[in-house]
């Protein structure tokens, strides 16, 4: 087991090194720095689906989340805004969220008053009207007014990027307690087409929200927690070396964050905890008869995975610079971590990281590659005198999803548990 | 008046088109659902394939010369449906089918059927680009406006050919769809195995033959969605993916293994859409006379901004699972 995983670790380092070869450094530099994020992200779905078997499909809501949070945490501040009345109104959008929110729990405790059954479930549904109506009256205004008037959209706070990496994983975890508190009860095909319905919603909420986060119109550029290549051309370096420097910079910082966190998970997977989630996760009637509280220890999991999710989320935005959320697609950023930890071995943290750095390499080469071979096809269709194959360019953009959908069927018809699987260990 | 007649184009037409398009397609995956439990999500791309058919067999009409009174999609469609019922049977066969003979979890179905929508979406965006597509490029889209000043409205009852000939058809399929499960022998056999498929398998069904069933009335009806909304609006390649989710919000709410929940839940998403970002005003505008001038209505009154479109349907979805999880018909567990 352990061979094959170390052979697998030198292919992969091989072919890293044969595409910094053709592709050149400065390419290959970001491609890993983004593989570390992905890194990050396959592993907190790991913990999900590996750890405790539950189907997340609402990572790019997570990833939007954090995204947004570190644009916020780390972006300059908007001086316009915070001089306008923009603040103001906002506040009295919250307050009236606030009357909302004590509205609905008013109104949940309606049988204490004796209104009970039907009539209860009437009043409820009312409160919820009449707080979305409240709530609705002072928003849009304040939106309406800060798009116009108050300096375009809240801006940010100036702070260190790494703080808002961490501030994405807070709101992570915290839009994942809801998420989780709605949702976990279901079985898990619904879970499934909850969680991705959740993540629409998330998706049309931050789009939408030109006040908060600035929508369509995209923010950048985002400040990096290490210094930029620009940072080191004013130093006099040249510019390729420059933007390898700097890209370097970032990867150890981003190689850190992951060493630390596969460090605390493997921790976690072998000690009475990790134990623990696999009972739940390979029988959870069994484990909830052992005195174990199935539903809270899911949560609890459901929670720790969307905090990586949402940290490697932000340190993906904050690495290109730009928050846009019209990039962000259901098969780019849920199907594809999928893949990755299904293909790597799902419940083995190794196996995750080998199917995310691998599957991130094949993604973003797949395209120049079905480009070359497209070229060569023409090249040989026009000798033939068939002519040439029309748009290339878009045609070979489009294969990388094209190959990920072989990739995977290929890998549940051969190799259903991945290709490092979980070791499962029986003691006694 | 007016007001009335806006309503009736804004949400009613609107509203049914789209109910009938997310019907069809739920009750593919409610089918599917009920026989082989798992949730198709490659159902979009049977769509999107399907009305990619229908498009080629259209575009070879139109090449050979061939006029028809009726727009020649609808003309097609027909054999486009077997096209695509033999392409879900391949797909079947050459994806799923290996995964249940080796006794997979559904949840492995599930994860199969994404990779197959990765694979058949690739494909398509390989062949057609990204670019959209229109079936009325060699012939015009028929409008009737119903002129409905006997009533006293100045606008008239606007709806296209297409709208009218989609309400037809969705309704003679529904239809044939509950004579085929009520009456014949395979409809039973189908209703008796999503029911309980050990009894069924051991009371003699041959159930290899209704898993095919599944898939030819699947395809067939998703590749007559897909075309449908090609019609309607325009054919791309993520023509159905992006309408995949209210389609399984549709199902969900209807109660999976549900044909009959399916249809209810399509229509109702459909509705609820429209309805909900569909501005008030319009047709409360005549009050504005009778109602005291601090109770103007404002110019805009929708329940969501339009944008928001698409969340309505998920919203009711998360609700639906909350407070009934079976569905509003009771649904299949698996």
């Amino acid at each position: 087991m352990i061979q094959r995983s170390l052979a697998l670790f030198g292919g992969l380092f091989v072919l890293i090194l044969v595409i910094g070869w053709v592709m050149g450094l400065p390419f290959t530099s970001s491609r890993l720095v983004e593989a570390a994020a992905y890194a990050l992200i396959a592993l907190g779905l790991n913990i999900q689906w590996g750890y405790g078997g539950l189907f997340n499909f609402g990572i790019m809501g997570f990833l939007m989340v954090g995204g947004a949070a570190v644009t916020f945490i780390s972006f300059p501040v908007n001086p316009e805004f915070w001089g306008s009345d923009g603040p103001m109104m906002l506040g009295r959008a919250l307050f009236a969220f606030a009357i909302g929110a004590l509205i609905v729990l008013a109104a949940r405790q309606a049988h204490r008053i004796g209104i009970t059954g039907k009539w209860k479930g009437a009043l409820t549904v009312l409160a919820w009207f009449v707080a979305y109506v409240l709530y609705r009256s002072q928003l849009d205004p304040a939106a309406a007014y800060i798009e116009s008037a108050g300096g375009g959209w809240v801006g940010g706070l100036g702070a260190h990027p790494v703080l808002g990496w961490l501030f994405g994983g807070v709101l992570a975890a915290g839009i994942a307690y809801i998420v989780g508190k709605i949702c976990l009860g279901l079985r898990t095909d619904y879970l499934a087409i909850a969680t991705i319905g959740i993540s629409e919603i998330i998706r049309a909420l931050i789009k939408n929200m030109d006040w908060l986060t600035r929508g369509t119109l995209t923010v950048s550029p985002i400040p990096w927690p290490t210094p930029l290549p620009q940072d080191y051309q004013a130093g006099g370096m040249d510019i390729a070396s420059s933007l390898i420097a700097a890209r370097a910079g970032y990867l150890v910082l981003a190689l850190v964050v992951l060493a630390i966190v596969m460090w605390l998970i493997s921790r976690a997977y072998s000690g009475p905890w990790g134990r623990m989630m696999r009972a739940i996760r390979d029988n959870h009637i069994a484990a909830s008869s052992m005195g174990k509280n199935v539903t809270a220890r899911q949560l609890e999991i459901f929670v720790f995975g969307s905090v990586l999710m949402g940290i490697g989320g932000a340190m993906l935005v904050s690495f290109v610079q730009i928050f846009d959320p019209s990039s962000y697609q259901p098969i780019n950023h849920t199907f594809l971590i999928w893949v990755m930890v299904i293909v790597g071995g799902a419940g083995n943290n190794w196996g995750a990281l080998f199917g995310a750095v691998l599957l991130w390499l094949v993604w973003v080469v797949s395209e120049p590659l079905s480009k070359a071979v497209f070229d060569f096809v023409s090249y040989w269709s026009t000798n033939a005198g068939w002519g040439a194959i029309p748009e290339i360019e878009a045609r070979s953009a489009q294969m990388r999803v094209f190959v990920l959908g072989l990739v995977i069927t290929i890998a549940l018809r051969f190799a259903p548990k991945g290709l490092i699987p979980e070791v499962v260990k029986r003691e006694g | 008046m007016t007001e009335i007649i806006f309503f009736i184009n804004q949400v009613v037409i609107s509203g049914l088109v789209l109910g009938c398009i997310y019907a069809l397609g739920a009750i593919g995956i409610t089918l599917i659902f009920g026989i082989l439990r798992f949730a198709h999500f490659a159902h979009s791309e049977l769509m999107t394939g399907g009305a990619f058919i229908a498009f080629l067999l259209a575009s070879a009409f139109a090449a050979w010369g061939i006029v028809t009174p009726i727009p020649t999609g609808f003309v097609v469609l027909p054999l486009a449906m077997v096209l695509a019922a033999i392409l879900a049977l391949g797909i079947d066969k050459g994806f799923y089918a290996p995964l249940r003979k080796r006794g997979a979890r559904p949840v492995t179905l599930l994860i199969a059927s994404i990779g197959v929508t990765l694979m058949i979406q690739g494909l398509i965006r390989l062949f057609f680009g990204a670019g959209s597509y229109s079936f009325f490029e060699n012939e015009p889209k028929e409008i009737f406006r119903i002129d409905t000043s006997a009533i006293g409205s100045t606008r008239p009852l606007v709806i296209t050919e297409p709208q009218v000939l989609m309400i037809v058809v969705t309704l003679v399929s529904v239809i044939a769809l509950h004579f085929f499960l009520t009456r014949s022998r395979l409809g039973k056999a189908m209703r008796a195995m999503a029911d309980n498929a050990d009894l069924a398998q051991v009371s003699g069904i041959n159930t290899a033959l209704v898993v095919r069933v599944t898939w030819v009335i699947a395809g067939a009806l998703a590749c007559m969605a897909g075309t449908m909304l090609a019609l309607d609006v325009t054919l791309k390649p993520d023509l159905a993916f992006n309408i995949i989710l209210p389609i399984f919000a549709a199902a969900i709410v209807g109660g999976l293994g549900q044909a009959y929940g399916a249809i209810a839940g399509g229509l109702l998403i459909g509705f609820a859409e429209t309805l909900a970002v569909f501005n008030w005003t319009m047709l409360f505008r005549p009050l504005n006379a009778i109602l005291p001038d601090w109770l103007q209505l404002p110019a805009q009154l929708a329940l969501v901004p339009t944008e928001y479109k698409l969340t309505v349907a998920f919203v009711i979805l998360v609700v639906t699972l909350l407070v009934r999880p079976t569905g509003i018909f009771k649904g299949a567990s698996s």
